[in-house]
């Protein structure tokens, strides 16, 4: 090997080990739970205790409820802004980028003041409410996310053949846009829906400061408490993050394998 | 028509809450305007959260664009298999993604004080970091796990720019007689440049809002922005809602000048490759 490529290969390696060590060392430290030998004892705590169940079926909902709300507001938007308003698309883009720039926790503060007890809409003070409240934030948080990977989708058909073409047919917007647009953009949809529950699942800011029995919460208590438990917590959200990943992965080279 | 309901979400849960907080920041308990919270922002406790805040995210966010930088430059090298660059991207799109409480109790059981590394370097290398001054919790310790989701979101970040380099280039200028410094110095550097420094500010940006790695690390023993403004929302310090509302502000300014050189930046390397 040429000097140049193992210093190439030096800088890659030592790379992944970092990316990778923490992982090993919290697999490491969830089998040492039981004195003296390696076992799954911290995982077994961990996947037996319901606040687990309780707390992961919750965010689960939430993510489901987000990816549905959000798409449902964002394929009607950005189609419009194609086939009718072009000139609004940079204004669209700018607000679905906005999440990036105010951090979650602004905007949660922003929430618990406008929204909170004393409030023209007190939306904090039922159960109802604020579990609509958290998955209204989550919607927010993921706007940059799904709005690009729709529009990526739209990118790709021809929109405007397409539309015309039902029209000319005798269909109505909403028939357009459910039968023709939606399942010709599905597998971006799906990508940006994985990337949702991604960000959904472990959500810890919103859900703490709006007091929601979610997963970020209960991990966040566990660690508070416990030794073993949390390194077991670690390694499952890893293989989680890993796992809706490659998820996506798929998705996205199947989509370019479609188009080629 | 499709675009109301988007509009309405938007005005209603982003826009007008996050308003809110700005015309808070400018008034006082009874509505009027004030610069006072502003001015508040200048007591010991805020200014040192602001400082720990910018340096904890300037340092990670600074080790993340150099790493990441070096990392996607191996990558693109005539050295480098396809399957290593394509594990590797899988592990960095991953990585980053993986931040938050999870990040943090890996960290801890990694090198905290009975963490695996830590008790490797002391046991084999007689290296005992936390008796060097060493602590997960503090700045440094931060830093390192801020580190963690940084490099792999720089070597996201960069790729494109870094496959935009053409191996043309570098024959050229070795054609008119240039040695490898010059071309680096001359060439790459300008050319990466704008990429490399919109990508660090998004880095510093995007550490600078976190919340939940450190809260989970440290509880809310360190004294960062977004563990006050957590703590205040909480009902917890402060005791002065609209002195809130103006830490809100000073952050959304913060990230706000990051993010607007960020996009002028890659405006301006997408026309020069072009």
């Amino acid at each position: 090997m040429r000097p140049a490529a193992i210093v190439r290969v030096a800088i890659i390696s030592l790379g992944a080990l970092y990316l990778l060590l923490p992982l090993v060392g919290a697999l490491e430290f969830a089998l040492r739970m039981r004195r003296g030998v390696y076992s799954l004892d911290a995982f077994a705590a961990v996947f037996a205790d319901h606040r687990f169940q309780d707390t992961f079926l919750y965010s689960c909902a939430q993510a489901v409820v987000t990816v549905v709300l959000g798409v449902g507001l964002i394929v009607p938007a950005a189609y419009a802004v194609r086939r009718h308003a072009p000139r609004l698309r940079g204004v669209v883009e700018f607000v679905t980028l906005l999440p990036l720039v105010v951090p979650a926790i602004v905007i949660v503060f922003g929430y618990v003041r406008l929204y909170g007890t004393s409030s023209f809409l007190p939306l904090t003070d039922s159960e109802w409410g604020a579990n609509a409240l958290l998955a209204f934030g989550y919607v927010t948080l993921s706007l940059p996310y799904i709005y690009r990977s729709i529009d990526a989708g739209l990118t790709s058909i021809d929109v405007r053949t397409l539309s015309e073409a039902a029209e000319s047919l005798g269909a109505r917007p909403h028939t357009v846009l459910l039968r023709v647009v939606l399942p010709n953009i599905r597998t971006a949809i799906l990508s940006g829906a994985f990337l949702t529950a991604a960000i959904v699942l472990g959500e810890f800011t919103f859900a703490s400061l709006l007091d929601r029995p979610a997963f970020g919460p209960f991990m966040q208590l566990l660690g508070a408490n416990r030794a073993y438990e949390p390194a077991a917590l670690s390694v499952v959200a890893f293989g989680l993050t890993w796992g809706l990943m490659v998820l996506i992965g798929t998705i996205g080279g199947r989509r370019r394998g479609n188009r080629g | 028509m499709g675009l109301a309901p988007f509009a309405a979400f938007a005005v209603l849960f982003l826009v007008l809450p996050t308003a809110g907080l700005f015309v808070g920041a400018f008034q006082d308990a009874n509505g009027n305007f004030t610069l006072a919270n502003i001015a508040g922002l200048a007591t010991p406790v805020v200014a040192n959260a602001f400082r720990e805040s910018i340096i904890i995210s300037g340092a990670s966010a600074l080790l993340g664009a150099v790493g990441g930088l070096a990392v996607a430059m191996a990558l693109v090298g005539p050295g480098s298999p396809r399957v290593l660059r394509a594990t590797m991207l899988t592990l960095s799109g991953v990585a980053s993604n993986f931040a938050g409480v999870p990040l943090a109790f890996a960290f801890l059981a990694t090198m905290g004080r009975v963490g695996v590394v830590t008790i490797i370097l002391r046991e084999a290398l007689g290296i005992d970091i936390y008796a060097a001054g060493f602590n997960l919790l503090g700045a440094t310790g931060l830093t390192l796990v801020y580190f963690y989701f940084q490099l792999p979101l720089m070597v996201l970040l960069i790729m494109p720019a870094v496959d935009g380099l053409k191996r043309e280039w570098s024959e050229a200028s070795a054609m008119l007689g240039a040695t490898a410094w010059q071309h680096a110095w001359r060439i790459t550097v300008p050319i990466l440049f704008p990429s490399f420094a919109g990508a660090t500010l998004l880095l510093f940006a995007n550490a600078f809002g976190a919340v939940a790695t450190a809260y989970a690390l440290t509880g809310s023993f360190i004294n960062l922005v977004t563990i006050v403004l957590y703590s205040e929302i909480r009902g917890e310090v402060l005791h002065d809602p609209n002195l809130g509302y103006a830490l809100a502000f000073g952050m959304v300014a913060i990230t706000g000048v990051c993010n607007l050189i960020y996009l002028r930046m890659r405006a301006f390397a997408e026309r020069r490759f072009r």
